[in-house]
Protein backbone atom coordinates (compact mmCIF):
# COMPACT_ATOMS: atom_id res chain seq x y z
CA UNK A 1 0.00 0.00 0.00
CA UNK A 2 1.19 3.45 -1.12
CA UNK A 3 1.51 5.80 1.88
CA UNK A 4 -0.11 9.18 1.50
CA UNK A 5 2.47 11.96 2.27
CA UNK A 6 2.03 15.64 2.83
CA UNK A 7 4.83 17.75 2.26
CA UNK A 8 5.82 20.93 4.60
CA UNK A 9 4.78 23.59 1.68
CA UNK A 10 1.83 21.93 1.35
CA UNK A 11 0.99 22.19 5.21
CA UNK A 12 2.19 26.07 5.38
CA UNK A 13 -0.29 26.63 2.23
CA UNK A 14 -3.11 25.11 3.87
CA UNK A 15 -2.32 26.77 6.90
CA UNK A 16 -2.38 30.24 4.87
CA UNK A 17 -5.50 29.65 3.38
CA UNK A 18 -6.84 29.36 7.00
CA UNK A 19 -4.88 32.30 8.35
CA UNK A 20 -2.65 30.48 10.54
CA UNK A 21 0.72 31.47 10.96
CA UNK A 22 3.15 28.63 12.40
CA UNK A 23 6.75 28.84 13.15
CA UNK A 24 9.29 26.51 12.09
CA UNK A 25 8.85 23.95 15.03
CA UNK A 26 5.11 23.76 14.51
CA UNK A 27 5.21 23.65 10.52
CA UNK A 28 7.54 20.30 11.23
CA UNK A 29 5.15 19.02 13.88
CA UNK A 30 1.92 19.16 11.77
CA UNK A 31 3.42 17.85 8.82
CA UNK A 32 4.51 14.62 11.06
CA UNK A 33 1.10 14.37 12.60
CA UNK A 34 -0.98 15.16 9.10
CA UNK A 35 1.06 12.68 7.35
CA UNK A 36 -0.16 10.38 10.22
CA UNK A 37 -3.45 11.03 10.22
CA UNK A 38 -3.67 10.45 6.11
CA UNK A 39 -1.86 7.22 6.50
CA UNK A 40 -4.67 5.79 8.66
CA UNK A 41 -7.01 7.13 5.85
CA UNK A 42 -5.33 5.10 3.31
CA UNK A 43 -6.53 2.18 5.40
CA UNK A 44 -9.66 3.18 2.93
CA UNK A 45 -8.24 2.91 -0.43
CA UNK A 46 -7.81 -0.69 0.09
CA UNK A 47 -11.95 -1.13 -0.94
CA UNK A 48 -12.28 -1.38 -4.27
CA UNK A 49 -14.78 2.07 -5.19
CA UNK A 50 -14.67 1.45 -8.45
CA UNK A 51 -18.48 0.85 -9.22
CA UNK A 52 -19.28 3.13 -6.17
CA UNK A 53 -20.44 6.45 -6.85
CA UNK A 54 -19.40 9.05 -4.87
CA UNK A 55 -21.29 10.42 -1.98
CA UNK A 56 -22.40 13.75 -1.40
CA UNK A 57 -25.48 13.50 1.04
CA UNK A 58 -25.41 10.87 3.52
CA UNK A 59 -29.39 10.84 3.67
CA UNK A 60 -31.59 9.41 0.46
CA UNK A 61 -33.47 12.36 0.54
CA UNK A 62 -33.80 14.73 -2.92
CA UNK A 63 -35.84 18.09 -3.50
CA UNK A 64 -36.10 19.36 -0.20
CA UNK A 65 -36.86 23.27 -1.02
CA UNK A 66 -38.63 25.77 0.84
CA UNK A 67 -41.55 27.96 -0.95
CA UNK A 68 -40.06 31.74 -1.69
CA UNK A 69 -41.82 33.56 1.35
CA UNK A 70 -40.24 35.70 3.32
CA UNK A 71 -40.57 35.29 6.91
CA UNK A 72 -38.36 37.92 9.08
CA UNK A 73 -37.28 36.13 12.19
CA UNK A 74 -36.37 39.38 13.79
CA UNK A 75 -33.11 38.22 15.75
CA UNK A 76 -31.27 41.35 14.26
CA UNK A 77 -30.85 42.73 17.89
CA UNK A 78 -30.09 39.26 19.16
CA UNK A 79 -27.44 38.96 17.14
CA UNK A 80 -25.30 42.21 17.21
CA UNK A 81 -25.47 42.12 20.60
CA UNK A 82 -23.80 38.97 20.45
CA UNK A 83 -21.33 40.55 17.83
CA UNK A 84 -18.38 41.16 19.40
CA UNK A 85 -18.51 44.71 18.45
CA UNK A 86 -21.61 46.26 16.91
CA UNK A 87 -22.08 50.19 16.56
CA UNK A 88 -25.34 51.69 14.26
CA UNK A 89 -26.24 48.40 13.30
CA UNK A 90 -23.58 47.77 12.03
CA UNK A 91 -21.34 44.70 12.86
CA UNK A 92 -17.68 46.46 13.57
CA UNK A 93 -14.64 44.19 12.53
CA UNK A 94 -10.94 45.34 12.23
CA UNK A 95 -10.54 47.92 9.65
CA UNK A 96 -10.40 45.58 5.95
CA UNK A 97 -8.03 46.53 3.00
CA UNK A 98 -9.58 46.60 -0.14
CA UNK A 99 -9.38 43.85 -2.71
CA UNK A 100 -9.21 41.52 -0.34
CA UNK A 101 -12.48 39.14 -0.30
CA UNK A 102 -14.44 38.12 -3.35
CA UNK B 1 -8.72 48.67 -31.52
CA UNK B 2 -5.61 50.57 -31.01
CA UNK B 3 -3.15 47.68 -30.37
CA UNK B 4 -1.49 46.91 -33.20
CA UNK B 5 -0.31 43.79 -34.31
CA UNK B 6 -2.54 41.59 -31.14
CA UNK B 7 -5.56 40.38 -30.39
CA UNK B 8 -7.86 40.54 -27.50
CA UNK B 9 -9.66 38.15 -25.70
CA UNK B 10 -12.38 38.68 -23.42
CA UNK B 11 -13.83 36.41 -20.98
CA UNK B 12 -16.99 37.70 -18.57
CA UNK B 13 -18.77 36.43 -15.37
CA UNK B 14 -21.44 38.24 -14.72
CA UNK B 15 -23.61 38.57 -10.89
CA UNK B 16 -27.52 39.28 -10.94
CA UNK B 17 -29.38 39.66 -8.18
CA UNK B 18 -32.39 37.93 -8.18
CA UNK B 19 -35.61 39.78 -6.82
CA UNK B 20 -37.02 36.76 -5.11
CA UNK B 21 -38.79 37.51 -1.88
CA UNK B 22 -36.53 35.60 0.24
CA UNK B 23 -32.73 34.55 0.24
CA UNK B 24 -31.30 31.50 -0.94
CA UNK B 25 -30.84 29.45 2.05
CA UNK B 26 -33.01 31.65 4.75
CA UNK B 27 -36.55 33.06 4.99
CA UNK B 28 -35.13 36.45 5.80
CA UNK B 29 -36.92 39.10 3.13
CA UNK B 30 -34.38 39.96 -0.28
CA UNK B 31 -35.09 43.82 -0.18
CA UNK B 32 -32.80 47.01 -0.72
CA UNK B 33 -32.29 50.08 1.30
CA UNK B 34 -33.65 48.82 5.04
CA UNK B 35 -31.73 49.57 7.97
CA UNK B 36 -28.74 47.25 7.98
CA UNK B 37 -28.83 43.90 9.09
CA UNK B 38 -33.12 44.28 9.46
CA UNK B 39 -33.07 41.79 7.14
CA UNK B 40 -30.54 39.08 8.98
CA UNK B 41 -31.65 36.03 11.21
CA UNK B 42 -28.99 33.02 12.43
CA UNK B 43 -28.49 31.41 9.38
CA UNK B 44 -27.38 34.45 7.61
CA UNK B 45 -24.74 35.08 10.32
CA UNK B 46 -23.62 31.87 9.80
CA UNK B 47 -24.54 30.30 13.04
CA UNK B 48 -23.69 26.65 13.57
CA UNK B 49 -26.91 23.83 13.48
CA UNK B 50 -28.87 26.29 11.71
CA UNK B 51 -30.03 23.84 9.19
CA UNK B 52 -30.77 26.12 5.96
CA UNK B 53 -33.05 24.58 3.39
CA UNK B 54 -32.83 25.57 -0.55
CA UNK B 55 -35.17 28.41 -2.00
CA UNK B 56 -37.41 26.56 -4.72
CA UNK B 57 -37.93 29.81 -6.53
CA UNK B 58 -34.43 30.50 -6.85
CA UNK B 59 -33.81 27.58 -8.22
CA UNK B 60 -36.54 28.22 -10.66
CA UNK B 61 -35.77 31.67 -11.33
CA UNK B 62 -31.98 30.48 -12.72
CA UNK B 63 -33.71 27.87 -14.80
CA UNK B 64 -35.48 30.45 -16.19
CA UNK B 65 -32.16 32.17 -17.44
CA UNK B 66 -30.60 29.08 -18.76
CA UNK B 67 -33.72 28.51 -20.45
CA UNK B 68 -33.66 32.27 -22.21
CA UNK B 69 -29.89 31.59 -22.99
CA UNK B 70 -30.59 28.70 -24.36
CA UNK B 71 -28.38 26.78 -22.26
CA UNK B 72 -29.00 22.71 -21.21
CA UNK B 73 -30.56 22.53 -17.63
CA UNK B 74 -29.14 20.34 -15.50
CA UNK B 75 -30.90 17.08 -14.36
CA UNK B 76 -29.24 17.09 -11.12
CA UNK B 77 -27.83 19.37 -8.84
CA UNK B 78 -25.68 19.19 -5.44
CA UNK B 79 -24.57 22.37 -3.97
CA UNK B 80 -20.68 22.93 -3.11
CA UNK B 81 -19.01 24.78 -0.61
CA UNK B 82 -16.30 27.89 -1.94
CA UNK B 83 -14.22 28.53 1.46
CA UNK B 84 -13.14 31.70 1.94
CA UNK B 85 -12.17 34.55 4.58
CA UNK B 86 -14.14 37.44 4.88
CA UNK B 87 -16.35 39.74 6.94
CA UNK B 88 -18.55 40.24 4.84
CA UNK B 89 -19.62 36.57 4.58
CA UNK B 90 -19.80 35.14 8.04
CA UNK B 91 -20.12 31.42 6.89
CA UNK B 92 -16.59 31.19 5.52
CA UNK B 93 -17.43 29.86 2.64
CA UNK B 94 -20.11 30.59 0.06
CA UNK B 95 -22.66 28.02 -1.38
CA UNK B 96 -22.69 27.49 -5.10
CA UNK B 97 -22.87 24.76 -8.15
CA UNK B 98 -18.87 24.29 -8.76
CA UNK B 99 -19.50 20.59 -10.02
CA UNK B 100 -23.56 20.79 -11.18
CA UNK B 101 -24.53 24.16 -12.56
CA UNK B 102 -27.49 24.73 -13.47
CA UNK B 103 -27.40 25.68 -16.83
CA UNK B 104 -24.09 25.01 -19.79
CA UNK B 105 -23.64 25.42 -23.20
CA UNK B 106 -25.77 28.39 -23.77
CA UNK B 107 -25.27 31.82 -26.35
CA UNK B 108 -26.20 34.92 -27.08
CA UNK B 109 -26.41 36.38 -29.68
CA UNK B 110 -25.10 40.13 -29.61
CA UNK B 111 -26.05 42.87 -32.25
CA UNK B 112 -22.82 44.78 -32.73
CA UNK B 113 -22.99 48.33 -33.43
CA UNK B 114 -22.38 47.68 -37.44
CA UNK B 115 -25.53 45.72 -37.47
CA UNK B 116 -23.64 42.37 -37.58
CA UNK B 117 -24.55 39.19 -34.96
CA UNK B 118 -22.38 37.57 -33.04
CA UNK B 119 -23.14 34.74 -31.29
CA UNK B 120 -21.27 34.79 -27.35
CA UNK B 121 -21.39 31.56 -25.70
CA UNK B 122 -22.19 31.02 -22.19
CA UNK B 123 -20.09 28.13 -20.61
CA UNK B 124 -22.19 27.96 -17.45
CA UNK B 125 -24.81 29.32 -15.00
CA UNK B 126 -24.69 28.77 -11.24
CA UNK B 127 -27.19 29.78 -8.62
CA UNK B 128 -25.29 31.27 -5.78
CA UNK B 129 -25.50 33.29 -2.69
CA UNK B 130 -24.13 37.18 -2.51
CA UNK B 131 -22.65 38.64 0.23
CA UNK B 132 -22.98 40.95 2.99
CA UNK B 133 -21.64 44.62 2.31
CA UNK B 134 -18.63 46.12 4.06
CA UNK B 135 -18.14 50.03 4.99
CA UNK B 136 -14.60 51.11 5.73
CA UNK B 137 -14.85 53.22 8.30
CA UNK B 138 -11.39 55.91 8.87
CA UNK B 139 -11.15 55.31 12.53
CA UNK B 140 -9.30 51.57 12.37
CA UNK B 141 -12.57 49.34 12.09
CA UNK B 142 -14.76 48.55 8.88
CA UNK B 143 -18.48 48.42 9.20
CA UNK B 144 -20.94 45.53 7.86
CA UNK B 145 -24.29 44.90 7.28
CA UNK B 146 -25.99 41.61 5.92
CA UNK B 147 -29.21 42.04 4.56
CA UNK B 148 -27.41 41.11 1.13
CA UNK B 149 -25.85 38.23 2.52
CA UNK B 150 -27.52 35.33 1.05
CA UNK B 151 -29.79 37.34 -1.56
CA UNK B 152 -30.02 34.79 -4.49
CA UNK B 153 -27.33 35.49 -7.95
CA UNK B 154 -27.36 34.13 -10.93
CA UNK B 155 -23.77 33.78 -12.20
CA UNK B 156 -23.68 33.58 -16.10
CA UNK B 157 -20.17 32.99 -17.24
CA UNK B 158 -19.42 33.34 -20.63
CA UNK B 159 -16.70 31.87 -23.06
CA UNK B 160 -13.63 33.97 -23.92
CA UNK B 161 -15.61 34.59 -26.94
CA UNK B 162 -15.56 38.69 -26.56
CA UNK B 163 -13.24 40.58 -29.17
CA UNK B 164 -13.14 43.81 -28.05
CA UNK B 165 -13.88 46.58 -25.05
CA UNK B 166 -17.24 47.54 -27.80
CA UNK B 167 -18.02 43.90 -28.03
CA UNK B 168 -17.76 43.56 -24.29
CA UNK B 169 -20.17 46.51 -23.53
CA UNK B 170 -22.31 45.22 -26.28
CA UNK B 171 -22.44 41.29 -24.67
CA UNK B 172 -23.46 42.93 -21.24
CA UNK B 173 -25.97 45.43 -22.58
CA UNK B 174 -27.87 42.62 -24.33
CA UNK B 175 -27.33 40.53 -21.30
CA UNK B 176 -29.13 42.60 -18.86
CA UNK B 177 -32.07 43.00 -21.42
CA UNK B 178 -32.33 39.11 -21.75
CA UNK B 179 -32.09 38.67 -17.94
CA UNK B 180 -34.64 41.85 -17.54
CA UNK B 181 -37.01 40.02 -20.13
CA UNK B 182 -37.15 36.79 -18.01
CA UNK B 183 -38.46 38.82 -14.73
CA UNK B 184 -35.55 37.43 -12.36
CA UNK B 185 -34.16 40.60 -11.76
CA UNK B 186 -34.58 44.25 -12.16
CA UNK B 187 -31.00 44.40 -13.16
CA UNK B 188 -30.37 48.10 -11.29
CA UNK B 189 -26.96 49.58 -12.12
CA UNK B 190 -27.12 51.99 -8.91
CA UNK B 191 -28.12 49.09 -6.92
CA UNK B 192 -25.97 46.90 -7.58
CA UNK B 193 -28.06 44.36 -8.61
CA UNK B 194 -25.73 42.97 -11.60
CA UNK B 195 -21.34 42.99 -11.63
CA UNK B 196 -19.06 41.95 -13.83
CA UNK B 197 -16.04 40.45 -13.18
CA UNK B 198 -14.01 40.52 -15.93
CA UNK B 199 -10.78 38.92 -17.88
CA UNK B 200 -8.56 40.02 -20.76
CA UNK B 201 -5.20 38.77 -22.08
CA UNK B 202 -3.93 39.99 -25.34
CA UNK B 203 -1.83 37.34 -27.95
CA UNK B 204 -0.53 38.46 -31.34
CA UNK B 205 -2.40 37.51 -34.30
CA UNK B 206 -1.96 34.03 -35.36
CA UNK B 207 -1.01 33.03 -32.00
CA UNK B 208 -2.52 29.69 -30.82
CA UNK B 209 -1.90 30.00 -27.45
CA UNK B 210 -3.86 32.60 -25.24
CA UNK B 211 -1.50 35.26 -23.25
CA UNK B 212 -1.94 35.42 -19.78
CA UNK B 213 -5.04 36.69 -18.19
CA UNK B 214 -5.31 39.88 -15.80
CA UNK B 215 -8.59 39.61 -13.72
CA UNK B 216 -11.08 42.50 -12.76
CA UNK B 217 -13.44 41.93 -9.84
CA UNK B 218 -16.58 43.48 -9.55
CA UNK B 219 -17.22 46.36 -12.15
CA UNK B 220 -20.74 47.59 -11.78
CA UNK B 221 -21.14 50.04 -14.76
CA UNK B 222 -20.91 48.77 -18.24
CA UNK B 223 -19.01 51.91 -19.19
CA UNK B 224 -16.19 51.30 -16.42
CA UNK B 225 -16.00 47.93 -17.80
CA UNK B 226 -15.28 49.36 -21.56
CA UNK B 227 -12.85 51.96 -19.93
CA UNK B 228 -11.28 49.14 -17.94
CA UNK B 229 -10.74 47.04 -21.19
CA UNK B 230 -9.80 49.94 -23.41
CA UNK B 231 -6.70 50.52 -20.98
CA UNK B 232 -5.63 47.25 -20.28
CA UNK B 233 -5.50 46.21 -23.98
CA UNK B 234 -3.17 49.48 -24.18
CA UNK B 235 -1.40 48.54 -21.18
CA UNK B 236 -0.74 45.10 -21.72
CA UNK B 237 0.15 45.43 -25.68
CA UNK B 238 2.84 48.56 -24.40
CA UNK B 239 4.64 45.90 -21.92
CA UNK B 240 4.93 43.00 -24.84
CA UNK B 241 6.08 45.28 -27.49
CA UNK B 242 8.54 46.47 -24.65
CA UNK B 243 9.71 43.22 -24.48
CA UNK B 244 8.14 42.39 -21.13
CA UNK B 245 6.13 40.20 -19.70
CA UNK B 246 2.64 40.14 -18.88
CA UNK B 247 1.81 38.88 -14.94
CA UNK B 248 -1.16 37.00 -13.55
CA UNK B 249 -2.95 39.24 -11.50
CA UNK B 250 -5.71 40.95 -9.93
CA UNK B 251 -6.54 44.62 -11.08
CA UNK B 252 -8.76 47.25 -10.12
CA UNK B 253 -10.28 50.20 -12.55
CA UNK B 254 -10.36 53.69 -11.28
CA UNK B 255 -12.94 56.19 -12.65
CA UNK B 256 -10.87 59.31 -12.05
CA UNK B 257 -7.90 58.13 -14.17
CA UNK B 258 -9.92 56.17 -16.19
CA UNK B 259 -7.37 53.39 -15.94
CA UNK B 260 -6.55 50.05 -13.88
CA UNK B 261 -4.12 49.85 -11.04
CA UNK B 262 -2.46 46.89 -9.31
CA UNK B 263 -4.25 45.06 -6.37
CA UNK B 264 -2.07 41.65 -6.05
CA UNK B 265 -0.28 39.41 -8.13
CA UNK B 266 -1.57 36.24 -8.00
CA UNK B 267 0.99 33.48 -7.70
CA UNK B 268 -0.89 30.21 -8.66
CA UNK B 269 -4.59 29.50 -9.12
CA UNK B 270 -7.12 30.52 -6.50
CA UNK B 271 -7.55 27.46 -3.84
CA UNK B 272 -11.15 27.68 -2.90
CA UNK B 273 -11.26 24.07 -1.28
CA UNK B 274 -14.27 23.12 -3.29
CA UNK B 275 -16.38 20.33 -1.46
CA UNK B 276 -19.80 19.08 -1.49
CA UNK B 277 -22.09 20.92 0.93
CA UNK B 278 -23.40 18.00 3.46
CA UNK B 279 -26.59 20.49 4.68
CA UNK B 280 -28.73 20.68 1.92
CA UNK B 281 -30.27 18.15 -0.26
CA UNK B 282 -29.69 17.64 -3.63
CA UNK B 283 -31.81 18.77 -6.37
CA UNK B 284 -33.70 16.65 -9.32
CA UNK B 285 -34.87 18.65 -11.95
CA UNK B 286 -36.85 16.42 -14.40
CA UNK B 287 -38.48 18.24 -17.88
CA UNK B 288 -41.89 18.03 -16.38
CA UNK B 289 -39.94 20.79 -14.46
CA UNK B 290 -38.21 22.33 -16.22
CA UNK B 291 -41.65 22.93 -19.32
CA UNK B 292 -43.50 24.57 -16.09
CA UNK B 293 -40.78 26.89 -15.81
CA UNK B 294 -40.56 27.44 -19.77
CA UNK B 295 -44.39 28.01 -19.86
CA UNK B 296 -43.86 30.54 -16.83
CA UNK B 297 -40.69 32.57 -19.07
CA UNK B 298 -42.06 35.96 -19.85
CA UNK B 299 -41.62 36.31 -23.76
CA UNK B 300 -38.00 37.84 -24.80
CA UNK B 301 -37.37 41.51 -25.41
CA UNK B 302 -36.57 40.45 -28.86
CA UNK B 303 -39.36 38.33 -29.87
CA UNK B 304 -41.87 41.23 -29.04
CA UNK B 305 -39.84 43.86 -31.11
CA UNK B 306 -40.39 41.70 -34.02
CA UNK B 307 -44.01 41.22 -33.03
CA UNK B 308 -44.50 45.16 -32.97
CA UNK B 309 -42.23 45.75 -35.39
CA UNK B 310 -44.39 42.76 -37.85
CA UNK B 311 -47.61 42.87 -36.91
CA UNK B 312 -48.20 45.95 -35.13
CA UNK B 313 -46.98 48.77 -37.93
CA UNK B 314 -44.26 50.36 -35.09
CA UNK B 315 -40.89 51.82 -36.02
CA UNK B 316 -38.08 49.45 -35.44
CA UNK B 317 -36.73 52.73 -33.27
CA UNK B 318 -40.08 52.78 -31.17
CA UNK B 319 -40.21 49.25 -30.55
CA UNK B 320 -36.11 49.13 -28.98
CA UNK B 321 -37.98 52.08 -26.47
CA UNK B 322 -40.80 49.90 -25.53
CA UNK B 323 -38.70 46.88 -24.84
CA UNK B 324 -36.46 48.96 -22.12
CA UNK B 325 -37.55 47.67 -19.17
CA UNK B 326 -39.58 44.68 -19.21
CA UNK B 327 -42.79 46.86 -17.13
CA UNK B 328 -42.66 48.77 -20.15
CA UNK B 329 -43.30 45.75 -22.56
CA UNK B 330 -45.94 44.18 -20.83
CA UNK B 331 -47.97 47.63 -19.91
CA UNK B 332 -47.94 47.89 -23.32
CA UNK B 333 -49.04 44.44 -24.93
CA UNK B 334 -52.04 44.74 -21.58
CA UNK B 335 -52.62 48.33 -23.65
CA UNK B 336 -53.51 46.56 -27.02
CA UNK B 337 -54.88 43.79 -25.05
CA UNK B 338 -57.57 45.94 -24.09
CA UNK B 339 -58.34 47.54 -27.32
CA UNK B 340 -56.04 50.54 -27.95
CA UNK B 341 -55.01 51.70 -31.21
CA UNK B 342 -51.34 50.22 -31.57
CA UNK B 343 -49.44 53.39 -32.99
CA UNK B 344 -51.33 55.94 -30.69
CA UNK B 345 -50.40 53.86 -27.79
CA UNK B 346 -46.98 53.39 -28.61
CA UNK B 347 -46.66 57.59 -28.96
CA UNK B 348 -48.02 58.19 -25.59
CA UNK B 349 -46.32 55.64 -23.82
CA UNK B 350 -42.79 56.91 -25.33
CA UNK B 351 -43.69 60.42 -25.51
CA UNK B 352 -46.31 61.46 -22.73
CA UNK B 353 -45.83 58.83 -20.03
CA UNK B 354 -41.87 58.16 -20.36
CA UNK B 355 -41.93 62.20 -19.66
CA UNK B 356 -44.14 61.82 -16.81
CA UNK B 357 -41.80 59.21 -15.47
CA UNK B 358 -38.49 61.51 -15.95
CA UNK B 359 -40.65 64.24 -14.67
CA UNK B 360 -42.03 63.11 -11.05
CA UNK B 361 -38.70 60.47 -10.86
CA UNK B 362 -40.81 57.38 -11.05
CA UNK B 363 -41.05 53.72 -12.38
CA UNK B 364 -43.85 52.77 -14.60
CA UNK B 365 -45.20 50.79 -11.64
CA UNK B 366 -45.06 53.54 -9.54
CA UNK B 367 -47.74 55.64 -11.10
CA UNK B 368 -51.67 55.27 -10.92
CA UNK B 369 -51.85 54.65 -14.59
CA UNK B 370 -53.43 51.48 -15.83
CA UNK B 371 -53.21 49.67 -19.11
CA UNK B 372 -57.11 49.82 -19.18
CA UNK B 373 -57.14 53.39 -18.37
CA UNK B 374 -54.65 54.31 -21.41
CA UNK B 375 -56.25 52.01 -23.85
CA UNK B 376 -59.35 54.10 -22.85
CA UNK B 377 -57.94 57.22 -23.63
CA UNK B 378 -56.59 56.30 -26.99
CA UNK B 379 -60.37 54.81 -27.74
CA UNK B 380 -61.78 58.38 -27.23
CA UNK B 381 -59.27 59.97 -29.63
CA UNK B 382 -59.59 57.40 -31.81
CA UNK B 383 -63.58 57.69 -32.03
CA UNK B 384 -63.52 60.81 -31.85
CA UNK B 385 -65.14 61.73 -28.58
CA UNK B 386 -62.21 64.03 -27.59
CA UNK B 387 -59.72 65.69 -29.20
CA UNK B 388 -56.04 65.55 -29.40
CA UNK B 389 -55.92 68.92 -27.46
CA UNK B 390 -58.78 67.76 -24.83
CA UNK B 391 -56.66 64.09 -24.44
CA UNK B 392 -53.77 66.67 -22.86
CA UNK B 393 -56.37 67.04 -19.90
CA UNK B 394 -57.34 63.39 -19.85
CA UNK B 395 -54.13 62.46 -19.65
CA UNK B 396 -52.93 64.28 -16.69
CA UNK B 397 -56.04 62.74 -14.96
CA UNK B 398 -55.22 59.04 -15.89
CA UNK B 399 -51.69 59.54 -14.62
CA UNK B 400 -53.68 60.29 -11.20
CA UNK B 401 -55.59 57.04 -11.64
CA UNK B 402 -58.99 58.90 -12.96
CA UNK B 403 -61.25 56.79 -15.51
CA UNK B 404 -61.00 58.85 -18.64
CA UNK B 405 -64.42 58.43 -19.91
CA UNK B 406 -65.73 59.58 -16.91
CA UNK B 407 -63.08 62.57 -16.20
CA UNK B 408 -63.84 63.82 -19.73
CA UNK B 409 -67.58 63.70 -19.31
CA UNK B 410 -67.30 65.19 -15.69
CA UNK B 411 -65.13 68.48 -17.02
CA UNK B 412 -66.79 68.44 -20.50
CA UNK B 413 -63.85 67.30 -22.40
CA UNK B 414 -66.17 65.57 -25.25
CA UNK B 415 -66.24 66.71 -28.72
CA UNK B 416 -69.92 67.39 -30.29
CA UNK B 417 -70.17 65.57 -33.35
CA UNK B 418 -73.80 65.21 -33.43
CA UNK B 419 -74.53 66.43 -37.10
CA UNK B 420 -78.25 67.89 -35.80
CA UNK B 421 -76.77 69.94 -33.37
CA UNK B 422 -73.61 70.75 -35.13
CA UNK B 423 -76.26 72.11 -38.50
CA UNK B 424 -78.51 74.12 -36.05
CA UNK B 425 -75.42 76.13 -35.59
CA UNK B 426 -73.96 76.02 -39.37
CA UNK B 427 -77.14 77.93 -39.87
CA UNK B 428 -77.27 80.56 -37.72
CA UNK B 429 -73.22 81.42 -38.51
CA UNK B 430 -74.38 81.26 -42.31
CA UNK B 431 -77.40 83.47 -41.74
CA UNK B 432 -75.77 85.84 -39.70
CA UNK B 433 -72.26 86.22 -42.28
CA UNK B 434 -73.96 86.80 -45.74
CA UNK B 435 -70.44 88.24 -46.51
CA UNK B 436 -68.37 85.47 -45.55
CA UNK B 437 -70.50 83.20 -47.99
CA UNK B 438 -69.48 86.04 -50.85
CA UNK B 439 -66.07 85.65 -49.93
CA UNK B 440 -66.35 81.78 -49.77
CA UNK B 441 -67.88 81.77 -53.58
CA UNK B 442 -65.42 84.31 -54.81
CA UNK B 443 -62.62 81.94 -53.58
CA UNK B 444 -61.04 83.48 -50.63
CA UNK B 445 -59.98 80.66 -48.39
CA UNK B 446 -60.16 82.59 -45.08
CA UNK B 447 -63.41 83.06 -45.20
CA UNK B 448 -64.01 79.01 -44.32
CA UNK B 449 -61.56 79.81 -41.09
CA UNK B 450 -63.24 82.76 -39.82
CA UNK B 451 -66.69 81.19 -40.08
CA UNK B 452 -65.06 77.73 -38.17
CA UNK B 453 -63.55 80.27 -35.93
CA UNK B 454 -67.27 81.67 -35.01
CA UNK B 455 -68.31 78.06 -34.48
CA UNK B 456 -65.92 76.74 -32.12
CA UNK B 457 -66.67 79.76 -30.12
CA UNK B 458 -70.75 78.61 -30.21
CA UNK B 459 -69.51 75.64 -29.08
CA UNK B 460 -67.33 76.34 -26.56
CA UNK B 461 -64.47 74.51 -28.46
CA UNK B 462 -66.14 71.47 -28.05
CA UNK B 463 -67.27 70.72 -31.63
CA UNK B 464 -64.87 67.87 -33.58
CA UNK B 465 -62.85 70.16 -35.81
CA UNK B 466 -62.82 67.16 -38.97
CA UNK B 467 -66.51 66.85 -39.00
CA UNK B 468 -67.40 70.99 -38.05
CA UNK B 469 -65.29 71.60 -41.57
CA UNK B 470 -66.99 68.91 -43.47
CA UNK B 471 -70.63 70.22 -42.49
CA UNK B 472 -69.72 73.48 -43.29
CA UNK B 473 -68.36 73.13 -46.69
CA UNK B 474 -71.12 70.94 -47.59
CA UNK B 475 -73.76 73.79 -46.43
CA UNK B 476 -71.54 76.55 -48.18
CA UNK B 477 -71.51 74.82 -51.45
CA UNK B 478 -75.41 74.67 -51.45
CA UNK B 479 -75.76 77.77 -50.70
Amino acid sequence: MAETTITRDEVAHVAGLAKLAFNDAELDQFTTQLSDILNIFDTLSEVGTDNVDPTYSVTETVNHLRDDVADNWGQKQELLDNAPLAAAGLIKVPAILDGEGE
Amino acid sequence: MGTGNFETTIGLEVHVEMQTNSKLLSPSPVHYGDEPNENTNVIDFGYPGVLPVANKGALEYGMRVALALHATVSPFIRWDRKNYFYPDNPKAYQTTQSQTPIGTNGYLDVTLEDGTVKRVRIKEMHVEEDAGKNTHGSDGYSYVDLNRQGTPLIEIVSEPDIASPEEAYAYLEQLRQAVLFTGVSEAKMQEGQMRADVNISIRPYGSDTFGTKVEMKNINSFNYVRNALIFEEKRQAEVLRAGGEIRQETRRYDEPTKSTILMRVKEGADDYRYFPEPDLSPVVIDQTWIDEVAASLPKSAGDRRNHYVNDLGIEPYDAEVLTQTLAMANFYDDTIAAGADPKRAANYLIGDVNAYMNKHQVELQDTELTPEHLAGMVKLIEDGTISTKQAKQVFEAIMTGEEPETFAKAHGLVQLSDPDVLLAWITEVLDNNPQSIEDFKGGKDRATGYLIGQLMKMSKGQANPSVLNKLLLAELNKR
